[in-house]
């Protein structure tokens, strides 16, 4: 028997000796190993520091004069954040019913299941650049992006609510014999209203972060004012821009967050 | 037998009082207004809305089928893409610890200190990854290390909001019977806080990677390094069945990154 210990040591993260020290390894192998081989070249990185000087010297103080460019693309970023909610919603309803489990059958379940996981896959960005190409420049690309993002978003965490819930409400309303579209409006969307709306408002204020960045790939809205002032080394526009952004996503957020509290 | 209206003094059912009802016919009105006000002011060519269905087919038409020419290529930006994302993380969670720690109201060494952390939160947050890649990109010139920073300074604010919550959340117990020992600054967050905020600390670096991974796809694009650069040039190009190739392979490493993840996530909670 080994004699009692009268120190204490923190047990490990990973109880496992064996695997404990090959993760250890293996993290330093891939750190090290991908460190010394990245593309990096750091005399261009080394002459960033003097840069950053200039271009924050640049951006002080930041300019306001055009103001009126400024306003035209905040609006339509929010024209696009609106419509984009609008249309993404409903096309999630659909989309959330059909990758419910315990609502769609079998093909149908999978159908809904990949139309999410592509949606979800993109960053807003690329679909964007796809938009853009397909649709032309201008809010309506911007608009259709953000429709695919808000079904990635909301399409999945509906359709996770409605294969939550209670089942004996349906059951009920089809023992009474009532036809399925009564089914659906008394038994299953009392039910998921809440978290509907709850979703909505999340994505109004996401689709109002993504649509002033959509913008950069020229999909309108602030993006592309923002865009352009970088372009041309505007860079107290650009910070002007920023801080518009900044302040209207912290509004959002904080209006948005007071809207679910009083919802829930 | 009792019938409704014994019961409840009316004969018919509804869901809602009037006033509840009234509230919610508002709300619903002032919907409408806000979308009939974005539909009809928005600056859009309705010709192109219409035909828009017909270009977006004739779009993917040349994307199929996907030209796998350039794989070897592509594989390659690809790798680049999760090393950035994965320095990004790292660098991230080292950086958020000491900023969770002064933005957690109960670790937090004094108000000044507070409002720092609340501040760099903030604005790091608020502040997208792809503006931020602008900014990296116009200070480091285009390449992975403005990539890595950018995604770095967005994933500060995330990790450390998250974290500093679960601080602000812990049993001050252990604290405080470490405290009663005599124990130092240092062995009671080492013994008392980190034990306690370990697992949400796992789960938020292990869902901000899977994030990092998605939003570093599209880094390239501003010039930050990655696959986005790929990208960028074979749409410039109008070199479509290769675009499909790289949106493909954008697809597999998304949903790879989500099986890791959730992988790692069952082993360590």
């Amino acid at each position: 028997m080994s004699p009692p210990r009268d120190t204490w040591k923190k047990p490990p993260l990973i109880a496992n000796p064996t695997l404990r020290w090959a993760v250890y390894l293996s993290a330093i192998a891939y750190f090290g190993w991908v460190s010394l081989s990245m593309p990096i070249d750091w005399n261009r990185v080394a002459e960033g520091i003097g840069r950053a000087g200039k271009i924050f010297g640049g951006a002080f103080p930041p300019s306001f004069e055009r103001s009126e460019l400024l306003i035209d693309g905040f609006l339509e970023s929010l024209k696009i954040a609106v419509l984009a909610t609008a249309g993404g919603v409903l096309l999630s309803i659909p989309i959330a019913f059909m990758s419910a489990s315990n609502m769609a059958p079998r093909p149908i379940f999978y159908l809904g299941r990949a139309i999410i996981i592509i949606a979800r896959s993109f960053h807003p960005i690329i679909v964007a650049i796809l938009f853009v190409k397909a649709v032309g420049f201008g809010p309506f690309a911007g608009v259709l992006t953000l429709i695919v993002y808000s079904i990635g978003f909301v399409a999945k965490m509906l359709a996770e609510r409605i294969e939550e819930i209670d089942f004996g409400q349906v059951e009920a309303m089809r023992a009474a014999g009532a036809p399925y579209l009564s089914t659906l409006f008394y038994a299953i969307f009392p039910q998921i209203m809440p978290r509907q709306i709850g979703l909505t408002i999340y994505q109004l204020d996401s689709n109002l972060r993504a649509s002033a960045i959509v913008g950069l790939v020229g999909a309108g809205g602030i993006g592309a004012t923002l865009a352009n002032a970088f372009g041309r080394y505007d860079y107290d526009f650009a910070l002007a821009i920023t801080i518009v952004i900044v302040g209207a996503i912290l509004v959002s957020e904080a209006i948005s967050g007071i809207i679910r509290k009083r919802i829930q | 037998m009792t019938s409704l209206t014994e019961k409840f003094g009316r004969d018919d059912w509804a869901r809602f009082t009037l006033r509840q009802r009234m509230t919610r016919y508002a709300a619903l009105l002032g919907c409408g207004i806000i979308l009939a006000w974005a539909l009809t002011s928005i600056e859009v060519i309705w010709p192109w809305v219409w035909s828009a269905p017909e270009q977006i087919g004739d779009l993917f038409g040349r994307m199929y089928p996907p030209d796998p020419r350039n794989l070897a290529s592509i594989l390659s930006v690809l790798w680049d893409t999760v090393n950035i994302a994965t320095f990004a993380t790292a660098f991230a969670v080292l950086l958020s610890l000491p900023v969770a720690y002064i933005s957690a109201q109960n670790t937090t060494p004094n108000r000044a200190t507070l409002w720092l952390g609340r501040l760099i939160l903030v604005t790091s947050r608020s502040v997208n990854t792809i503006i931020w890649a602008l900014l990296f990109v116009a200070i480091f010139g285009p390449g992975i290390v403005a990539g890595i920073i950018a995604i770095m300074f967005r994933s500060i604010g995330f990790i450390g909001k998250l974290l500093g919550e679960a601080i602000e959340e812990i049993d001050k117990r252990p604290v405080e019977a470490l405290e009663a020992t005599g124990a130092s600054r240092f062995k009671v967050i080492i013994y008392a806080i980190v034990p306690q905020v370990m697992p949400t600390f796992w789960a938020v670096a292990i869902l901000r990677w899977d994030i990092n991974l998605r939003e570093s796809t599209v880094l390239g694009l501003v010039g930050a390094g990655g696959i986005g650069i790929v990208l960028q040039g074979a749409i410039d190009t109008f070199n479509w069945p290769e675009v499909a190739t790289i949106l493909l392979a954008i697809i597999v490493l998304v949903i790879i990154g989500e099986v890791i993840s959730a992988f790692l996530r069952r082993r360590i909670l």
